[in-house]
């Protein structure tokens, strides 16, 4: 296996590292967040990051800097970071890792981006079920706070800053940004109409930024060594910096992989994650998380760039790999992540509410054995009325398993269809609407 | 009632949030690790404390998977079933605890001790399959692992079998 510079796991793969404050400082932390405080300006470390090419490392792949940028610079209100720690995605695992083994790598990156936007104040919406996550950031702000690192007066520059945990309950549509928000102004996690973007109008109607776990914790590191150096790893000039990939699945070493960004997914898999379980051929993988378009063996030296998935038909998204072996019946994994969807649905807009109990309604009729071929048309059609017109991605996510699987695998579901017919198992008479 | 008992907790959770909606989710949180589920009474005492209608606080009540409604038992067994963990057998493991224990998922034992709950992913994929019993995620479970944590749960009211803080590849030991 090529030997990488872990960059965001490099101190907990340190033997005796256990994320302590005093870890931490001694592998040098807060010392990036001390230089910018002491000597660069909130502008200059908005372009230093611009200039990285550090881009979000939640799902939608965009430029950071950039994003900080869209604050309204004459602003005299609060301004609000949001850290987005609810880490959902069926297939992603990493901001777990990062929470739970060093959590003073996010908050001192939560300095960092706090300061270059203004804001005294920032939250880290955890998902609910992170308990022990919870639990390790609140220490860990504790003991910042009790060195005088989080709080007034930073190493006594005159900049303050607090941080606070707040947890959800159980909705992957609180890691949609704008959901996010509404759930920590204490409603129901519903995805707010873009434009007002939350740049202007986030947290309590005022100027926020929301950034995932990752794409924070890599801000420490380009501070102290450089924008150029951060550039220049990975597959430039798109996608810089490297990526902690959770691979999942029918693989022989599943778990979080740092690497850059440009290596294939033959290397992840094969060489990282230790191949196929049972050495059994690659059938299918899904590149980033349950919204992304499943992908086939062909596509196995696509590189792991934004950019090269995209092409692919697919997306890089959170970085979640998922990978599935001959004989993995593939209308049935696309109906466990539709399963999943509709669960998840917040019902806010009616295509996705609806839409997505129609899709598992025809999906668990084929896999029952009780398809009709007719529905592979209204599954298509279904797709196309939901992608597209919802207030959030959700609508576009959760046809993605449905679609590409049709793509790919077609036969896979006529197949089961007649078989159903053959054995005239099939009903004629109209399907219920309960389920 | 939560404000006699929780006064100085409820005071330092307001302090957080310049909006006083905001600390909805964590005193939903407090009335649950009260009473072991969301309440009616509480429900209505939170809305008082936040100045908000008993509607406004239940909607927000209903919409969270976390927040239960009505009583569970001692453990809660949540055990993922999203595509990830069902790839590395998920399923079976809901069939092992649902005839150990001789419950159906989202159902209680007559002893209270044990319900059993069917959830979508808990962000474990790569250690799959795996449960959350209250606080705690058990992963990569067999069998073996799983009579022995419910043997434990049953025993002592934990398991040392829990997982965290999470790592994987794990570090290499001091002095090798």
């Amino acid at each position: 296996m090529p030997k990488y510079e872990p960059i965001l796991l490099k101190n907990m793969l340190q033997p005796g590292y256990a994320g302590t404050l005093a870890d931490y400082e001694r592998a040098g932390g807060y010392q990036a967040v001390r230089k910018v405080l002491g000597q660069l300006s909130p502008t200059d470390v908005t372009g230093i990051v611009m200039k990285s090419g550090l881009r979000g490392r939640g799902g939608a792949g965009f430029p950071t800097g950039v994003k900080w940028g869209f604050l309204p610079k004459d602003y005299q209100g609060p301004r609000y970071l949001c850290c987005n720690a609810d880490e959902s995605e069926p297939g992603t695992f990493k901001d777990r890792q990062l929470i739970e083994r060093d959590p003073h790598q996010l908050l001192e990156g939560m300095l960092i981006a706090c300061y270059a936007i203004g804001a005294a104040s920032a939250y880290i919406y955890i998902r609910g079920e992170f308990v022990l996550g919870a639990k390790i950031l609140e220490a860990a702000i504790k003991d910042a706070r009790a060195a005088g690192y989080i709080g007034k007066n930073i190493f006594g520059s005159g900049t303050s800053i607090d941080i606070w945990v707040h947890r959800g309950a159980g909705a992957y549509i609180c890691g949609e940004e704008t959901a996010l928000l509404e759930s920590l102004e204490g409603k129901r996690g519903l995805p707010r109409v873009k434009p007002p973007f939350p740049a202007t109008h986030g947290l309590y109607n005022k100027p926020t930024v929301v950034n995932n776990v990752e794409t924070l914790a890599n801000l420490p590191h380009i501070v102290n060594r450089g924008a150029e150096w951060f550039a220049s790893i990975g597959s430039p000039p798109k996608s810089t910096g490297t990526r902690v990939f959770c691979v999942s699945g029918h693989v022989k070493q599943s778990g979080n992989y740092e690497v850059p960004m440009g290596i294939t997914f033959r290397e992840l898999i094969y060489e990282h994650a230790g191949g196929m379980r049972g050495d059994k051929p690659l059938k299918a993988f899904i590149p980033g998380g349950a919204s992304a378009p499943f992908l086939t063996p062909e596509h196995l030296d696509v590189k792991l760039d934004f950019e090269s998935v995209a092409l692919a038909g697919s997306m890089l998204g959170s970085g979640g790999v998922t990978v599935m072996e001959e004989g993995t019946d593939m209308v049935w994994a696309a109906l466990r992540l539709m399963e999943f969807f509709y669960h998840e649905s917040c019902g806010k807009c009616s295509p996705c509410r609806e839409g997505s109990s129609w899709l598992v309604q025809i999906m668990r009729r084929i896999v029952n054995k009780r398809g009709r071929m007719e529905d592979l048309e209204t599954l298509t059609d279904l797709c196309k009325n939901i992608a597209g017109r919802t207030v959030c991605a959700f609508g576009d996510a959760e046809v993605s398993p449905i679609l590409s699987t049709l793509k790919h695998w077609r036969q896979e579901y006529v197949d089961m269809i007649q078989a159903a017919e053959a054995a005239n198992l099939i009903r004629l008479e109209p399907v219920g609407t309960k389920h | 009632m939560l404000k006699e008992k929780y006064q100085a907790e409820i005071d330092e959770i307001l302090s957080r949030y310049p909006v006083k909606r905001s600390a909805l989710l964590p005193l939903l949180y407090l009335a649950q690790r009260e009473e072991g589920y969301v309440t009616e009474a509480a429900m209505q005492e939170i809305a008082g404390i936040l100045k908000l209608t008993p509607p406004q606080v239940y909607e927000t009540a209903t919409f969270y998977t976390m927040l239960n409604l009505k009583p569970v038992g001692r453990f809660h067994l949540q055990v993922c079933k999203s595509l990830m963990c069902a790839l590395v057998g998920s399923d079976t493991v809901i069939g092992w605890i649902g005839t150990k224990l001789g419950i159906k998922p989202g159902q209680t034992t007559p002893d209270k001790l044990f319900t059993l709950s069917i959830v979508e992913c808990l962000a474990a994929c790569g250690t799959g399959p795996m449960m959350q019993v209250n606080d705690d995620y058990y992963e990569r479970l067999t069998e073996e692992k799983l009579d022995r944590i419910l043997a434990d749960l049953r025993q002592t009211g934990t398991s040392s079998l829990k997982t965290g803080p999470f790592m994987w590849p794990e570090p290499a030991k001091p002095g090798v």
